[in-house]
């Protein structure tokens, strides 16, 4: 469709977040706690962290969260009984004040798990999701969406698009039909704006620091050059920071919980960074040692998945480089990928 | 309203308190039966998370008992437990979980009566404590929906 | 050039040593560990107060390890976390180098066990102030109190298991967490699953926790986990007179016992 664009004023922000709960739809957003900034269910816009440059994670867990129940079951003389999850029980949500890196972290989330079988469980939520991205009028040196294909500015992904053009007001870029929907909700709240309004003046300036292709087609070629991943990854300690933290991270783990009588079976975050993620039964590991572990989050990101989704695995947000706890820099690891002469 | 019936678990020795406890039963003296005794080889064996499973599990008390001192049956199995209780408790203590609830205790293969006193005296002050919400909340069980809200 | 760097070139060149670890520039004000192995890569090492991390885990990393003969650049906490490594035999007396650098930036080499135990035993290696006034001020809540209080900062946690990976001495092969007959701890990351967890690890970690604070360093969602293990060093201090971490040859607290240990609560 056709990108609508509309003013919407500051102040009408709180009017915008109660119009959203009075409709009955728990409204996600940015919540500052502490240090850490997680996206959680808001009730009023003075929850919200606006100002704050990026959650500490990602807002994949609107469709994909950490701990998900996806059956039930009874142990019973007679066997066992199964009441499924019905993904058409979830509720109609929105996401607000995400970044553009967090919005178009669906687009690779949706080539996973659209892949077949699809994912119910996952393409559910995300359908049933409306996503109100604000664009980044700062950004700091983790940031390198510009490299990945994204941008400050980038509308991928969002539904909605909220950039500050003044102190007062808001441009709002209408992008999807599923956007459109919503906006009719608060139509009140906008005026129609200047057709010639300059977006990127009021975007961060985020600088590209290496071309995207060049880094895909090394990494690609790199798979048993164990001298580069060994130097990447000395310092790395193996825990899931980075893999958690990751708007396009989706490996996940099948659990079960139960007691003598009932039982639960969750589906739960997993990393590749873990030596358990690959260890086999017989106590073999193919990923032996923590090289091998990072150059599977590479390659997944930077060849796999090019490879076989024709999606880069990232958005250049850098959260895993700020939660690393050893200061793993994923832009300058890729950097160097991409200077490198000889593959 | 029914009367809160307190769920204690007893972690046993094999070789003082789980005797101590047949000694209570043959002797005929009458005590609380909301007490699930569990025999363990020794004190030494109980792990600090076998008891947090027990909570985990539904247990509003925990008892806890072996040999008393100098008379374990591996000579020293009551002792690396004392010490293992005396961390462990500082530390249910400091992550907030109710240190009242679970109550450590000596019993001999011959105090058939302390046995009863040790059990009626926990099933009272957990009567008293009331369940454990807080860990209720958290427990196992709260993953399944309430009966009859599955949706068959 | 700085001492260090000079210090650090002779012991490569003369093959003292076949890697060291030390610290260098991090992304913005970031530091980080760094592997020096030869001239070159030993210009950028630095020292300054910001160099805090401890670099001690990183003797049992398996691909570090397989660098040679180590060195390394250690503070107070990796000193210690030497010594009760060594303790628990996972490091041997003359296999790791150690460099500490004084307040004052002049360097000290340490060789052996003894001397590092001589210089512990002059040096202040208590918890900061701060988390002291913390544990106070936990210590002086009601104990329901005190289960808000964590049961809030456990939500947080999306196990990745920074602290564990930080951690010195959560080194075991198989931890109890990943060991799945019987399933110990919930894998989940729910409130039980984070509960569970992170007590495990606080109990493993007592009496040989040497508080360097890189679990709640590591920590991405900025849990102040350093105080469950930290709350325990005086107790266990009292009780048995036991410290992680100053000795090479010491006993691991819960893993002995005295006949006269003293406690209140057993009936």
């Amino acid at each position: 469709m056709e990108k609508q664009l509309k003013i919407l004023k500051y102040s009408d922000l709180s009017k915008l977040i109660e119009k959203f709960r009075s409709q009955g739809f728990p409204v996600l957003a940015p919540v500052r706690k502490g240090k850490v900034v997680e996206i959680e269910q808001v009730q009023s816009l003075d929850e919200i962290a606006l100002d704050v440059l990026l959650s500490t994670q990602s807002a994949k867990k609107a469709a994909f969260p950490k701990v998900e129940k996806v059956l039930e079951y009874t142990l019973e003389k007679s066997g066992t009984k199964q009441f499924p999850v019905d993904p058409a029980d979830y509720k109609e949500t929105i996401l607000f004040g995400v970044r553009p890196c967090d919005a178009s972290g669906f687009k690779s989330l949706d080539a996973i798990f659209g892949e077949e079988p699809k994912d119910q469980f996952y393409l559910e939520k995300k359908e049933k999701s409306t996503i109100i991205s604000f664009s980044c009028p700062v950004s700091d040196e983790y940031c390198f969406c510009t490299s990945v294909g994204g941008g400050p500015g980038n509308t991928a992904g969002s539904d909605l698009q909220f950039t500050g053009i003044s102190k007062d007001e808001i441009l709002v870029e209408i992008l999807t039909e599923k956007g459109e929907k919503l906006a009719a909700t608060f139509a009140d709240l906008l005026t129609d704006a200047a057709k010639d309004i300059d977006k990127s003046k009021f975007l961060a300036d985020v600088k590209v620091v290496f071309d995207v292709d060049g880094v895909v087609e090394k990494t690609t070629a790199s798979f048993n050059n164990s001298a580069l991943w060994l130097e990447q990854s000395l310092r790395c300690i193996g825990c899931g920071a980075c893999a958690f933290v990751c708007p396009t991270c989706a490996c996940f783990d099948f659990q079960d919980e139960q007691n003598t009588k009932k039982g639960v079976r969750l589906r739960l975050w997993d990393s590749c960074g873990f030596s358990l993620f690959t260890l086999h039964t017989s106590g073999h590991n193919p990923r032996e040692v923590q090289s091998q572990r990072w150059r599977q989050r590479i390659m997944h990101k930077f060849a796999y998945m090019p490879e076989q989704l024709h999606v880069v695995g990232c958005e250049g947000c850098g959260r895993c480089s700020r939660a690393c706890p050893v200061d793993m820099n994923i832009k300058e690891h890729l950097t160097a990928i991409g200077e490198m002469v000889k593959v | 309203m029914q009367e809160f019936e307190p769920k204690i678990v007893a972690f046993v020795c094999n070789w003082c308190t789980y005797a101590g406890a047949d000694l209570t039963g043959t002797s005929r003296i009458k005590y609380s039966a909301n007490v699930k005794i569990i025999r363990f080889p020794c004190t030494g064996r109980i792990d600090f998370m076998i008891l947090m499973k027990a909570f985990e599990n539904g247990a509003d008390g925990i008892i806890v008992s072996g040999c008393h001192p100098n008379d374990c049956h591996y000579s020293t199995g009551n002792f690396h437990a004392r010490r293992r209780w005396i961390v462990f408790r500082n530390l249910l203590n400091f992550s907030g979980i109710d240190t009242e609830r679970i109550q450590f205790s000596w019993v001999s293969a011959a105090e058939g009566f302390k046995w009863a006193d040790v059990v009626n005296n926990t099933v009272k002050k957990i009567r008293e404590i009331g369940p454990y919400e807080n860990y209720n909340k958290i427990a196992v069980s709260t993953l399944f929906k309430e009966e009859g809200a599955t949706n068959e | 050039m700085s001492d260090l760097i000079k210090k650090v070139t002779a012991l490569l060149n003369d093959k003292t040593i076949n890697a060291f670890i030390g610290y260098e520039k991090g992304s913005a004000d970031r530091i980080r560990a760094t592997f020096i192995r030869n001239e070159d890569q030993a210009q950028k090492l630095i020292l300054n107060a910001s160099c805090t991390q401890n670099l001690a885990g990183y003797l049992l990393k398996h691909e570090v390890k397989k660098l040679g003969k180590l060195g390394i650049l250690a503070n107070v906490a990796a000193l210690r976390s030497i010594m009760q490594l060594a303790s628990e035999f996972q490091i041997k007396d003359g296999e790791v180098y150690v460099l500490f650098a004084n307040a004052d930036g002049s360097l000290t080499e340490f060789t052996d066990f003894k001397s590092i135990e001589a210089f512990l035993e002059t040096t202040d290696t208590g918890i900061k102030s701060e988390e002291q006034e913390m544990i106070a001020k936990l210590e002086a809540m009601t104990v329901n109190e005190r289960w808000l209080f964590w049961n809030k900062e456990f939500e947080k946690c999306i196990k990745c298991y920074a602290c564990r990976a930080a951690c010195p001495m959560c080194y075991c092969h198989r931890c109890t967490t990943d060991v799945n007959q019987p399933q110990w701890i919930p894998v989940a990351s729910h409130e039980l699953g984070n509960l569970d967890y992170h007590l495990m690890r606080a109990m493993h970690l007592a009496g040989r926790c040497v508080n360097c604070g890189e679990c709640a360093t590591a920590c991405p969602m900025d849990i102040p986990l350093n105080l469950l293990t930290y709350q325990l060093i005086s107790p266990i201090k009292a009780t048995f007179g036991a410290t992680a971490g100053m000795k090479a040859d010491a006993v691991y607290a819960l893993s002995t016992y005295k006949p006269d240990d003293k406690e209140n609560f057993i009936i």
